[in-house]
């Protein structure tokens, strides 16, 4: 039967297609991946080492051994401490701006436009500021950033998930005489557990992922992983093995976060004109 | 009833007031502060952190920027327009606007485009499309400064597996310099920048032609209308919000992309790929010319906002 054999053909084809650009997306990830377990001699071979004979972690331990990987323990801190912050302030500002209509359309406007600010332009007159109050090099200085530019994007994503919600809980919740942060901590807050879960991880991994406000801030004290790797960059090739163990081990915990919430993907980088 | 429930009442609207109406009968406990600035208690902390990042350095720049400081020179006196004469004069920051618009204007469509195609390819039953579809999404989680630097790895001239698969096209090795030769910069930008970014579009893309409704499109082929003419006529109107928002997102990175260029070329060689936002971090953070630095932050935050007004009304995004 040829209309039998043709979706076949047309199957097989389709099938060519996403194998070609699934190779094509992934290997440079494979690539830096396996020259993280090379030893330097399978790095430095010609032609190019394709796979490793052996999977070894000498480059991990080199990196833990000079502490260089407690950078990866900064980023933790910094993004996890602002992403909690930000959810907090972002949230409760969000549920304002829908049951009372806060502000109204305006305020909600010039929210998520503070998101297009571009970073560069905000960090140079941050920088002077930080210097003037002495907190470039801190913990808390980055905090207050990375929070403050998380927040359009944590406020406009609740928002989101708040107008979702039927009313009718929150005001049966006022009729038994709770009160309004009792409604927000009992009622509103379990009710949108979910989004809430999953504005959360995209705001940790902007804050993970970011390089030039840490670039910008940080001098010894508070290097995150993303300036560490730059580190290595010299003008010799020397440190490569540094460069694809300190990249992987920034990159793992963002493939678990992001592993984490498939449902929620495309709602979280589309911020919210998919709903999923 | 107290007074503060019948304020909190007032100062809602229209469906919310009428909703929440039930309530406002409840008394307020004894202790408890009034409600009626509940919805301003709740949005002040945020607001103060969003004008931190939002109005302050609007405004310090545009004051730095009438001085005439350095790091190294505290000179607080007026200086007029010296600094934005001087910005208008410099060749560097035209030119360094015309790489980040060459670099937005090609990546910006092919992102679009491929990303449209394999949203296509993958929007009918593929088993084991879940499996295709999470790969496919990697390279946009990661850190854009750990994609910088995995390209800068693959770029390599010697250990590099890219020479070495052109080397096999070419039938002989291609000792290529991608980060270094004037030839090869921008295509080796662009491929990173793609092949990061790709995926983002994909990845909306599919979400958002799985939302097409098909009774829509198989009316239109009952009625004969060509794949094209379906596309076009209903395809594409439907998913054209997400589209659009899609776009401005991705517009909006690249106006601003810093980290890749920084891994791959630090805006070489010489000022070949700087781009506004490496330019102004060179200003700002090698040559210490604060003042100059605070008139371009001015300058760029201008122009983007610039831009996205223009974009969100065109767009239709502004309802």
């Amino acid at each position: 039967m040829p209309l039998m054999r043709r979706p076949g053909t047309v199957l097989a084809m389709r099938y060519a297609a996403a194998i070609v650009l699934t190779i094509f997306f992934v290997f440079p990830v494979y690539w830096l991946f396996i020259i993280s377990f090379k030893t330097p001699d399978e790095i430095f071979a010609f032609p190019p080492v394709w796979y490793p004979k052996s999977i070894q972690f000498a480059n991990y331990r080199v990196l833990f051994k000079d502490g260089d990987a407690e950078t990866v323990w900064n980023s933790l801190v910094l993004a996890g401490v602002s992403t909690v912050i930000a959810m907090a302030l972002g949230t409760i500002c969000a549920y304002s701006l829908v049951r009372f209509k806060t502000g109204g359309e305006n305020l909600a406007v010039w929210i998520i436009s503070q998101r297009m600010m571009p970073p560069i332009a905000i960090v140079f007159p941050i920088f002077l500021l930080y210097v003037f109050f002495g907190w470039v090099d801190s913990f808390h200085g980055l905090i207050i950033l990375y929070t403050a530019f998380s927040l359009p994007y944590v406020i406009w994503m609740m928002r989101g998930y708040i107008e979702d919600l039927p009313l009718e809980l929150e005001e049966s919740a006022l009729v038994d005489g709770c009160t309004r942060w009792e409604v927000l901590w009992k009622v509103v807050f379990p009710m949108v557990r979910s989004g809430l879960f999953a504005t959360a991880v995209f705001t940790f991994v902007f804050a993970w992922n970011d390089f030039l406000f840490a670039l910008v801030l940080t001098r010894t004290e508070v290097v995150t992983y993303t300036v560490q790797v730059t580190h290595y960059f010299g003008g010799q090739s020397n440190f490569w093995a540094k460069i694809a163990a300190m990249s992987v081990l920034g990159t793992i915990p963002v493939f678990f976060a992001v592993a984490t919430l498939q449902r929620y993907l495309v709602r979280g980088i589309s911020m919210g004109a998919v709903k999923g | 009833m107290t007074a503060s429930d019948r304020g909190t009442a007032s100062g809602m609207s229209e469906s919310t007031a009428s909703a929440m109406v039930g309530a406002s009968g409840v008394a307020t406990p004894a202790g408890v502060a009034p409600d009626r600035f509940f919805k301003y208690w709740l949005i002040v902390p945020a607001i103060f952190l969003l004008l931190l990042v939002g109005l302050f350095p609007l405004i310090y720049s545009l004051v730095v920027s009438f001085q005439s400081l350095t790091m190294l020179e505290m000179d607080y006196s007026f200086a007029g327009f010296t600094n934005y004469i001087a910005l208008f004069k410099d060749a560097r920051l035209w030119e360094s606007l015309l790489h980040t618009v060459i670099i937005t204007a090609i990546a910006l469509p092919i992102e679009l485009v491929v990303g449209l195609l394999m949203a296509q390819l993958f929007l009918e039953r593929l088993p084991g499309r879940q499996i295709f579809v999470s790969l496919l999404v990697l390279p946009t989680i990661i850190s854009p400064i750990v994609a910088g630097a995995t390209w800068r790895l693959l770029f390599d001239n010697r250990y590099g597996p890219i020479n070495q698969i052109v080397g096999w096209f070419a039938g002989e090795p291609m000792p290529l310099l991608w980060t270094i030769s004037p030839y090869l910069v921008y295509p080796a930008i662009l491929l990173c920048e793609i092949w990061q970014w790709t995926p983002f579009m994909f990845l909306i893309l599919l979400a958002a032609l799985s939302n097409v409704d098909k009774s829509l499109t198989e009316a239109a082929e009952i009625d004969g209308a060509g794949y094209w003419r379906t596309f076009f006529k209903i395809v594409l109107p439907s998913i054209w919000p997400v589209m659009a928002i899609a776009i401005l997102i991705r517009g909006l990175d690249l106006a601003r992309i810093f980290d890749i260029i920084y891994a791959l070329t630090a805006g070489g060689p010489g000022t070949m790929t700087e781009t506004a936002s490496i330019y102004a971090y060179v200003q700002g953070f090698q040559q210490f010319e604060t003042s100059y630095t605070a008139a371009m932050a001015f300058l760029i935050i201008a122009l983007l906002t610039a831009l996205v007004t223009w974009a969100i009304r065109r767009m239709g995004l502004a309802k």
